[in-house]
């Protein structure tokens, strides 16, 4: 006899896709009551998106093999009929992916999307089923929902998106909220308020949440039990406080350990006060796509706005900004891999800014950049030892020979195995991947290397393995850093100093310790206030703090205002 | 919309400038002279020279180009020496060979290979996207393997032995039918469509065996995207998410497709008009390709080159209507 007061049963699930691998779940077992909610926890490959998925039978087109038992809201999900799943997915389970512009048809209005689930599970006519989707698009925050229910995705904004996609979870009122990574994709900000806005919709209707994330920080604010998973199984199971405060397993207190920290104690060598690369009012202007009519004039997109700052030798400088803060141009203008539109650079007194392709070919090796996306930044056809040969290729002066022992050198530095030389990027895991790009960066001996967004494709425990190399071979070769993320505890961490981005322009540039503890722009402030901490009752008191920030009347939305209204 | 018909039509324009320039260029590279061919046998060197001042061949190239240029917008005058014939604007001047006037020759078949592209058009998109879409959604059973087979056939078969082989099943041996040979519609719409459909069906069987491979893999690709997820992920059916979802984006690489293939035979279908007897552009073309016949060339080439222009302008347009991320401009 089950419980009928469960919502969602899961015992001895296993998943495994072919017979030869092994299983992405094995033996997971969890229950889940009416309006609780459980945080999913675990890096990728952990098997966490799989049981999310499998809640919803969506295993069975791909020749997964699922085995166990799988209950939700009285339906088996694996021994059910088609029908009978449909039934429950979307109209008593939704769920809510991780990137939702992918997630949503991108030839359908936000509005007949959501219309559509609900016409499907009530059975109700066109004209209501619009205003249920303007009534919970409305629901979610997006202003002016009649209208913008009309727009297609692409109109939206990521935190829209992901807001719609929300309201379309909602449509039929379901039991139970499946949210699969809902907020990595976004800015800090933009994800403290959909994880509230999560919060307040779960107090209102008094749905379950099951919520997926490799971010404990996540979890420690939104649901009342947290279940580490590692290689398909459960390390551990309980309330978010008890786990997070104090873990019972090595390995969720490693996972802990890795996750960056506004608090924790960090120590950086005293930097010179020599100047290695200055700025002064640089812009960098792209024509806007174009938008007025036949004969009006293009807009300028001013993605770097008059920036000045300088780079020390031998320092880290932070970058932090959200998404089109123009940060990552910022990046590739320091090291001239885009040319200014106006503004000054020097690195050591010889002028980038203005200097032809031609002159700039002695100050390159000098000047290297590190890339977000080790995948797409190495060439797939090329092996890894290949791609950290090139540029000392490109120096030549080296035999064969000569280039493969230096560049096994460099990956035994970065902390890969000399003889992966022969391996290619599709063999390595993201972390492997992100330190060839390193050694690549590192081959010429730069004095300065640009780090965009070096370690935010990766999981929490790589992410801090990167963050120590990167430290490491800064001492040992005299680095100079310029480090630029949107996740403020990571730039917490490395850097000595500082810039805040905001609309291509530093609002706030200091030394960290200053900024974090006594930032001075309200902007800063609300970038701190957005950053999830893993204490749960450290997470109410934000959580309350940030209510009241938005019980002061907002702007009312111009057409200026529209690029930056985030979500 | 209207900065992009008018950058359109001058794009249009320039090209099918630099179309023409380049046919007088290479026309006059080759080491041919169509006076020769026109002044026939027992030709001596003083009829040969009237006959080259008749057909201008006697002037520069560029002058020759320039008249050209002039008749089709202003008209131009043809004197033979004894007298002068007036070509109004647009003149794409006479045949060498007939005499006739290029403009007449060339819309005269411009109805034949309307009729025929046409007609064939519906047919293959009907044939080529259905059997795709089946054998997307039946992949891996026998019908998809079947269809995959019989595309393959039907787009490694050349059309003239297609054609042959219709013509000799239904005409020559069953006798359902009579041999084709063209009707205008204006004249007999029965008799027209008669005509047509074995070749309908012998170019649509062809060119539907790369739509067919076309919409299953587009097809395919779109039911693997996120956003057909989700369309599970809320309980639709498989029904809805593949007419109503998956098929709308998979169907945009067909409009590109089809918009070459329509602009290309509308400007001549040289083998199906050859094999069924039919005069259209195709035949004409090559027939003065081996005649020496520039003017009726330059005639053909125009159009044909303004029909893949006009498609491709209207894929466009279908595409920016089938997306709402991508606007004409």
């Amino acid at each position: 006899m089950t419980d009928r007061r469960k919502l969602v049963e899961v015992s001895q699930l296993r998943v495994a896709f072919g017979a030869g691998a092994p299983p992405a779940v094995d033996g997971l077992s969890f229950e889940l009551g009416a309006g609780e909610s459980l945080g999913l926890v675990g890096e990728s490959g952990s098997g966490k998106s799989t049981v999310a998925l499998a809640l919803l039978g969506l295993h069975r087109a791909g020749g997964a093999e699922v085995t166990g038992t799988v209950r939700v809201d009285g339906t088996d999900v694996l021994g059910a009929t088609e029908a009978e799943l449909r039934a429950l997915r979307g109209a008593r389970a939704a769920m809510v992916f991780q990137d939702p512009l992918s997630a949503l048809d991108p030839y359908w209005t936000i509005g007949d999307q959501i219309a559509e689930v609900h016409r499907v599970h009530t059975g109700s006519t066109r004209r209501a089923a619009r205003d249920r989707a303007v009534e919970v698009l409305d629901r979610v925050g997006i202003p002016d929902a009649a209208k913008r229910a009309r727009a297609h995705p692409h109109e939206f904004s990521g935190g829209m998106r992901q807001r719609a996609l929300i309201a379309m979870a909602l449509a039929c009122s379901p039991k139970l909220l499946i949210a699969d990574e809902p907020t990595t994709a976004l800015d800090v900000t933009v994800q403290a308020q959909i994880l509230d806005l999560l919060h307040e919709l779960r107090a209102e209707h008094g749905m379950a949440l099951l919520l997926v994330t490799h971010d404990l920080g996540v979890v420690a604010g939104n649901t009342d039990r947290v279940l580490v998973m590692r290689d398909g199984r459960a390390v551990e199971h309980g309330r978010v406080a008890g786990v997070l405060g104090a873990p019972r397993e090595p390995y969720t207190r490693e996972l802990l350990a890795a996750v960056p920290r506004l608090d924790s104690p960090r120590e950086r060598p005293a930097p010179s006060a020599d100047v290695l690369l200055s700025v002064t009012d640089l812009h960098r202007h792209y024509p806007a796509p174009e938008r007025a009519g036949l004969f009006g004039a293009r807009a300028k997109l001013r993605a770097v706005d008059g920036v000045t700052l300088d780079v020390r030798r031998g320092e880290t400088l932070g970058v932090v900004g959200e998404s089109g803060s123009g940060k990552s141009t910022l990046g590739r203008l320091l090291v001239r891999l885009d040319q200014p539109t106006s503004g000054g650079i020097r690195f050591e007194g010889a002028d980038l800014a203005h200097a032809s392709e031609r002159s700039l070919r002695p100050l390159r090796p000098d000047l290297q950049m590190v890339f977000q996306d080790p995948v797409s930044s190495l060439n797939p056809r090329r092996t890894v030892g290949e791609s950290v040969a090139d540029p000392l290729r490109v120096r030549g002066g080296r035999s064969g020979g000569q280039l493969r022992a230096e560049a096994g050198e460099l990956l035994e530095r970065v902390g890969l195995r000399p003889d992966w030389y022969h391996r290619y990027p599709h063999e390595l895991s993201g972390g492997q991947r992100q330190r060839v790009g390193i050694a690549r960066a590192l081959a010429l001996r730069p004095k300065l290397i640009v780090c965009d967004e070096p370690v935010s494709a990766l999981d929490v425990t790589t992410q801090a393995q990167v963050v120590r190399l990167l430290a490491g071979l800064q001492a040992e070769f005299g680095l100079t850093l310029v480090f630029i993320a949107h996740d403020l505890a990571v730039v917490r961490q490395v850097s000595d100093r500082v810039a805040v981005m905001r609309q291509g322009r530093i609002v706030e540039l200091g030394p960290v310790d200053e900024v974090y503890t006594a930032p001075q722009h309200p902007y800063t402030r609300t970038l701190l206030a957005a950053v999830p901490v893993l204490d749960p009752a450290e997470a109410d008191t934000r959580r309350a703090a940030r209510a009241a920030l938005r019980e002061v009347p907002r702007p009312a939305p111009s057409g200026e205002g529209r690029a930056l209204a985030g979500a | 919309m209207i900065r992009f018909l008018l950058r359109r039509t001058v794009s249009t324009l320039l090209v099918l400038l630099a179309m023409s320039a380049v046919i007088y260029v290479v026309f006059f590279a080759a080491p041919h002279d169509p006076a020769v061919l026109v002044c026939g046998k027992g030709c001596d060197g003083a009829r040969l020279a009237v006959v080259r001042h008749k057909l201008g061949t006697d002037l520069p190239v560029w002058e020759q180009y320039w008249q050209f240029l002039h008749g089709l917008v202003a008209g131009r005058s043809f004197d033979s020496g004894t007298d002068v014939t007036r070509c109004a604007a647009p003149c794409l001047g006479y045949s060498f060979q007939t005499d006739q006037p290029v403009l007449q020759m060339v819309t005269q078949r411009i109805p034949v290979d309307f009729s025929l592209t046409v007609g064939a058009m519906v047919l293959w998109l009907l044939l080529g996207v259905g059997t795709g879409l089946l054998s997307a959604l039946r992949r891996g059973r026998f019908a998809e393997r079947a269809l995959t087979a019989l595309t393959l056939a039907g787009m490694s078969t050349p059309v003239f032995l297609i054609g042959l082989m219709l013509v000799m099943l239904f005409c020559a041996s069953l006798q359902w039918m009579p041999f084709p040979s063209y009707t205008a519609f204006t004249d007999d719409p029965a008799q027209w469509a008669a005509n047509l459909v074995l070749p309908w069906f012998s170019l649509a069987l062809i060119i539907s065996a790369a739509y067919a491979r076309m919409t299953r893999s587009s097809l395919l690709e779109t039911l693997a995207e996120d956003h057909i997820r989700t369309n599970r992920a809320y309980g639709l059916s498989e029904r809805r998410i593949v007419f109503g979802h998956a098929l709308r984006g998979a169907l945009v690489p067909v409009v590109t497709m089809l918009a070459i293939d329509v602009g290309q035979i509308l400007g001549g279908a040289m083998l199906t008009e050859s094999v069924f007897g039919f005069d259209g552009l195709g035949r004409l073309l090559v027939n003065s390709v081996n005649q020496i016949d520039l003017p009726v060339v330059v005639g053909v080439t125009l159009f044909a080159g303004f029909f893949i222009v006009i498609a491709n302008a209207a894929a466009d347009v279908l595409y920016a209507l089938a997306d709402p991320r991508v606007s004409v401009a």
